[in-house]
């Protein structure tokens, strides 16, 4: 009698509590230790504190619960590839692989796999040819759109005029570093300017030499493409040397508080390129602060909201939630598949209204994904670092990259990528 | 004379210079070896502890502060203090004498008698220990070192050499402050060495171990010792490194600058050590400034080691090691 009861009210239960709705599982190969951790623990904080805000205000996304799988990395290519390997089988939706290195390995692992990958402003550039790395995007921007931005930035400053001007390449001397080379070469043909390129070895440590020869040959710019220590190391150097510090410009991995704040003072008035604003002046952020962080749920002290690195995991977060709120919007469920959530990549788009209703208005830029473009429209701001203030400002509008010089890069690049890999690319016209 | 030979005697002294700062971190690394034959893997991340706990103590930081406050629910982060630079770098001096006897007593006492590898394996896993360890101490975001040493191009070099050769020379005062405070470390060394009971003990030890032990010096006092110095020195290097980057945990890969430095100076002298990071500095900053521009730059680190592979080859022991005379 007992046991026909129980069984009667579990049955009851059930019947009440309606179809469970799994959640949506989100990876985070983050980085919070090794030699690169100082960078890794924001974004991944960002990242899980996004997720966990639309838990606790929201219910989830669209009333379904958020799930975020973090999987320690330490930046390495080889534990990454573990982390994609142990992570998939829960149901991941998207990855975040934050690592170059780990991109290339996991692009054709996820592919084969179908699950879709995000790589924004890092990763494989020509993967924004959405015809041939249909698993992959990148948007809003990639390294080539950056090296454009770069010389359109400097082309404002110089009266749209570069030739005789030199320009000077600081670059971590790797696959990552060498990106912006051949776009910057061909900008150098079409503006007139002389390129001076100067690698530096990895960690980064030590940059005399590199700052002797910029000292002696005065370039008019300097760009950086650095990561982790080389980027203070050759802040400081170029303020050794009393380089003129705004005519320093580099990467958004080159733009962070921690690239600035070891060399104090001597930092003021550095350039970064970015693709979201810096600060924590949005609606959103007070939410963060307020069911997040004071509620003890934040995923690291709540030390870093504001930050660009913590921004810029906040901003993939958002970009990763709105796709898989268009996918369930596409496909009519909530209980969204790997391949749902690539549909709703492709179908993303991001408009100043639907940043606003988030609470981050004018955060990102706006962009449209297609089938041939996972990409998006390469726009990005230049920010100054303020060392008294302590804060990054924005210092121009949008500035959209030169496509005439990068779209027959990515077409020249992918296409050599489709043709090696014996992949025929989509014919996006359907 | 042509700008181009100028500049190249700014190369050369910026490379020697630089090779100093190498030697600070290669000294460590002899000093440990010379005297127990362990080849001290984790003297990289010894040098980014001490770094670490020296701001941490400077600007009052609570030590193990997310941990506390993960399981009581406080939110500890500053004491509310700040210390004098010489102040901290006294406490901190008494950290790494902490950290020797603590090494001493958990994992050297226990492996009298192993064999080398052995031992290296055991500083393998304390390299990996003490970066967690520092990391749950101090946290692991960036942290600016200030200690008020001199750093930015000298304008007093600059200057005379725009005189006296139309052309002015750069040389970075923290580069000047390091050579100086190398200078003093090896004096000082070499003093306690040769004039005091302790250091007579050490070379002693470093010559023949059981013969040391059988006129009664104690092996596990100078084991103490001797990585107390190297944790000074380790301090030292964290200190002049952490001046250019900051004070992150990149910071131990530093060691990887020192291996070709001790390849080549030999891993048992003090001398060496210098000589060998003078070599390594200017040896890697002439090649880059002729040979780099030929074949696409970035030859510093390659070209270190390739330097000191060729002296092995020619001297195995290294320039001041001692020669190996084993006889059947």
């Amino acid at each position: 009698m007992k046991l026909t009861r129980i069984a009667a009210a579990a049955a009851a239960a059930l019947v009440m509590a309606g179809p469970a709705l799994a959640e949506l599982v989100f990876p985070s190969l983050s980085y919070r230790t090794g030699p690169y951790a100082a960078n890794g623990i924001p974004f991944a904080d960002g990242y899980a504190d996004y997720f966990t805000l639309l838990n606790e205000r929201d219910g989830g996304i669209n009333g379904v619960k958020t799930r975020v799988v973090e999987c320690e990395t330490g930046y390495n290519t080889q534990k990454g590839v573990e982390c994609y390997e142990a992570t998939k089988g829960e149901g991941s939706l998207v990855y975040e692989p934050l690592s170059t290195g780990i991109t290339y390995q996991l692009i054709p692992k996820a592919s084969a796999d179908g699950i879709p990958i995000h790589t924004g402003g890092y990763g494989r550039t020509s993967a924004k040819n959405g015809r041939v790395f249909k698993w992959v995007f990148n948007y809003p921007i990639n390294y080539w759109d950056g090296a454009s931005i770069a010389i359109k930035y400097i082309l404002s400053q110089e009266n749209g005029d570069l030739k005789g001007k030199k320009i000077a390449l600081l670059y971590h001397n790797s696959a990552y570093g060498k990106e912006p080379i051949r776009t910057l070469q061909k900008l150098a043909e079409k503006y007139g300017y002389e390129l001076m390129l100067l690698p530096v070895d990895h960690p980064g440590q030590e940059q005399k030499s590199q700052w002797l020869q910029i000292r002696r040959a005065k370039p008019d710019y300097v760009l950086m493409w650095g990561w982790g220590i080389m980027n203070p190391v050759a802040i400081q150097e170029a303020a050794n040397i009393r380089y003129p510090m705004d005519h320093f410009i580099g990467i958004w991995w080159s733009g962070s508080e921690n690239d600035v704040k070891p060399a104090g003072m001597k930092a003021d008035g550095y350039k970064a390129l970015s693709f979201h604003m810096p600060g924590d002046d949005f609606p959103l952020f007070k939410d963060i602060r307020k069911y997040v962080v004071d509620a003890g749920k934040a995923s690291g002290t709540g030390e870093y909201v504001g930050t660009v690195l913590y921004n810029r995991g906040v901003y993939a977060a958002m970009l990763a939630a709105e796709a898989a709120r268009k996918a369930m919007e596409i496909h009519g469920t909530k209980d969204i598949t790997p391949a749902m959530m690539r549909d709703g990549m492709e179908a993303l788009e991001m408009t100043n209204e639907k940043m606003a209703a988030l609470g981050l208005p004018n955060f990102g830029p706006e962009f449209k994904v297609t089938c041939a473009n996972h990409g998006g429209n390469g726009l990005g701001i230049v920010q100054q670092w303020d060392a008294k203030a302590g804060k990054w400002k924005v210092i121009t509008d949008w500035i959209e990259s030169d496509k005439s010089v990068i779209d027959p890069l990515i077409e020249e690049d992918s296409m050599a990528f489709a043709k090696e890999n014996g992949i025929t690319p989509r014919d996006c016209k359907e | 004379m042509p700008d181009q030979f100028y500049f190249a005697l700014e190369v050369a002294l910026n490379g020697l210079l630089t090779g100093i700062m190498y030697a600070l971190v290669a000294l460590g690394f002899v000093l440990i070896y010379k005297s127990s034959e362990i080849f001290n893997y984790a003297q990289g991340v010894m040098a980014l502890f001490a770094a670490l706990t020296l701001v941490g103590l400077q600007s009052g930081q609570v030590p193990f502060a997310e941990l506390i406050n993960a399981i009581f629910g406080t939110h500890l982060s500053h004491f509310g203090w700040r210390l004098p630079p010489l102040v901290a770098i006294v406490l901190t001096a008494v950290v790494m004498v902490l950290f020797a006897i603590l090494v001493e007593r958990l994992i050297l006492r226990h492996l009298v008698g192993q064999e080398p590898i052995i031992l290296f394996m055991a500083t393998i896993g304390l390299a990996y220990f003490l970066e967690g360890f520092g990391d749950l101490m101090w946290g692991s975001e960036i942290k600016k070192l200030d200690i008020g040493l001199p750093q930015g191009l000298s304008e007093t070099v600059e200057s005379l050499t725009d005189r006296w050769f139309g052309y002015g020379l750069f040389i970075d005062r923290l580069d000047i402050a390091a050579a100086a405070v190398a200078g003093i470390l090896v004096t000082v060394l070499t003093l306690f060495s040769q004039y005091t009971k302790q250091g007579r003990a050490l070379r002693a030890v470093a010559d023949d171990h059981q013969a040391a032990l059988s006129v009664g010096i104690s092996l596990r006092f100078i084991w103490v010792l001797v990585w107390s110095i190297a944790g000074f020195i380790a301090l030292v290097a964290g200190v002049m490194w952490g001046a250019k980057s900051g004070v992150q945990f990149s910071l131990s890969l530093i060691a990887l600058k020192a291996l070709p430095v001790l390849m080549l100076g030999g891993f048992t002298s003090i001398p060496g050590a210098i000589v060998g990071g003078l070599i390594i500095g200017v040896g890697e900053k002439l090649f880059e400034f002729w040979v780099g521009p030929l074949i696409g730059g970035a030859t510093e680190n390659w070209f270190a080691y390739v330097l000191a592979l060729v002296f092995l080859v020619f001297r195995p022991q290294g320039l001041f090691g001692e020669k190996i005379i084993e006889r059947v």
